[in-house]
């Protein structure tokens, strides 16, 4: 299983070095949404009582992640994206690859095209909005476990869709409400982490992480059923 | 043959259900008390707690559906899934209207970002998402299949949301709404009678709508069945389809 999923996270990887779309097209859309919400909300108004910190900055957790999420959606239907033509997936299963193995394959090479964005995304966020970074170390450990939760339920949900002539509008609509306790955590978490609140955000970042373990499993449960002839 | 989904039960069901409700109209706006700090306002209780129940016993009875369709296919529990959705998100419309509406004269706001009002309210989301799905123009096991897990995994994401968001609030502020009402006995009857009588439409709801949905399939089915004859016809050049019409 863990063989496959190596398989098949090689695989999309090699086809987005090739292709270059979340580079080259998705990258710039997340940044677009960075700079969109600069202009949403302005960037001179300030918050009381917190030394004149902007209201972007204090945002700026929150908004990073939703620019994230938007991404996270074109990354993953990108992903499945590869998959539609020619009944690829069914191709997949005849190979004889795990389902499961399909599944935490699919999630890795999006995880790892998701943390690239975030890394970049993440350094305009602190530019564009100032926002400060009082404990990095933290910011990395929420960044992984908030990924990883985005990713497990996003990759299932995505294969929800996939296939489907309505797969770009229909996909958005099942993820979202699901992600909406994730935006939760990962905004209150990064919170903590970057303003160096003494409250912590750590129940935060487990709930993240319980979350992204439930839904590793589920995905790898589901993955079969949803493949069958489908 | 019968031009209706109508049956000898359903009547009386039905007609149960209409009785139930007046009853406990009556109950709940003229015979039961006002309360001392919500005064009339409190009256909303007998619409919008009801609607609770009925809603979230549709999202279960979608989850014990999609668990049997699962398992063994069944084509009936299947629908029953997709019925019971259906039924949970117009309760959930009438939850979240009447949330707001109840608002206003507590919080003076419609809207409170009030930990069950903000769950619900994605919860509602999640499950229109769910029927989406169930629209969609796919071959029935493939939808199904999908629909099925759907129904399992939101599920449980109802009870994660609903813990996340609640915490959330519970970080920030106190309890939103101080829900010490006091319900003496008149009231709580009212809101037992305001709760069989939501029951009894949602299960007359719920038969209607299974039954709309099992013609449909079974129209399909023929549908599929008609086609295959004429196909079979055409290609021995002999009968097509007459005696399916």
């Amino acid at each position: 299983m863990l063989r496959d999923a190596w398989l098949m996270a090689r695989k999309d990887l090699r086809i987005e070095l090739a292709s270059k779309v979340t580079i080259g097209q998705i990258l710039p859309f997340g940044a677009l949404v960075l700079i969109l919400f600069g202009l949403a909300v302005s960037p001179d108004l300030t918050v009381l009582g917190t030394d004149r910190r902007s209201v972007l900055a204090q945002a700026s957790p929150g908004l990073f992640w939703m620019a994230v999420l938007f991404a996270a959606l074109l990354t993953l239907g990108r992903s499945f994206a590869i998959e539609s033509a020619d009944g690829k997936l069914d191709a997949l299963r005849m190979a004889g690859l795990d389902p499961a193995g399909i599944f935490l394959g699919k999630m890795l090479a999006v995880t790892a095209q998701l943390a690239a964005l975030e890394i970049v995304l993440g350094f305009g966020a602190f530019v564009l909005y100032n926002a400060p970074l009082a404990r990095p170390l933290q910011l990395i450990v929420v960044v992984i476990a908030a990924t990883t939760a985005i990713t497990s339920a996003g990759t299932l949900y995505a294969a929800l869709g996939s296939g489907l002539r309505v797969r770009d509008t229909l996909v958005p609509l099942l993820v979202l409400p699901v992600l909406a306790p994730v935006l939760l955590a990962a905004a209150l978490s990064t919170e903590a982490a970057v303003f160096g609140e003494s409250s912590g955000g750590w129940p935060w970042t487990l709930l993240l992480g319980v979350f992204a373990l439930l839904y590793v499993g589920v995905g790898m449960l589901a993955f079969g059923p949803i493949m069958e002839e489908s | 043959m019968n031009r209706t989904t109508g049956s000898r039960l359903t009547r009386r069901l039905g007609a149960l259900a209409v009785v139930t409700m007046a009853i406990a109209l009556a109950f709940g706006l003229v015979f039961s008390p006002p309360e001392v700090a919500q005064r009339d306002a409190v009256r909303l209780m007998y619409l919008h707690l009801p609607t609770i129940a009925v809603a979230y016993l549709g999202f279960f009875i979608t989850m014990v559906g999609s668990i049997v369709y699962l398992r063994n296919g069944s084509v009936f529990w299947d629908l029953v899934a997709g019925a019971a959705a259906e039924i949970g998100v117009v309760f959930s419309v009438f939850l979240i209207v009447s949330g707001a509406l109840w608002g206003k004269p507590t919080w003076g706001v419609y809207w409170q970002w009030d930990p069950r009002l903000t769950s619900t309210t994605v919860m509602f989301l999640m499950y229109l998402g769910y029927l989406a799905l169930r629209r969609l123009d796919l071959p029935p096991d493939v939808r199904s299949r999908r629909a099925a897990i759907l129904g399992i995994v939101s599920f449980g994401n109802v009870i994660i949301v609903r813990y996340s968001v609640q915490w959330w609030r519970g970080l920030h502020q106190g309890q939103t709404l101080g829900v010490d009402t006091q319900l003496d006995g008149l009231m709580l009857f009212s809101l037992f009678l305001s709760l069989v009588a939501f029951l009894l439409v949602a299960a007359w709801l719920l038969i209607h709508r299974f039954r709309v949905a099992w013609l449909e399939h079974q129209l399909t089915r023929i549908g599929f069945e008609r086609a295959l004859a004429e196909r079979r016809g055409d290609l021995g050049g002999g009968r097509v389809g007459e005696e399916a019409r």
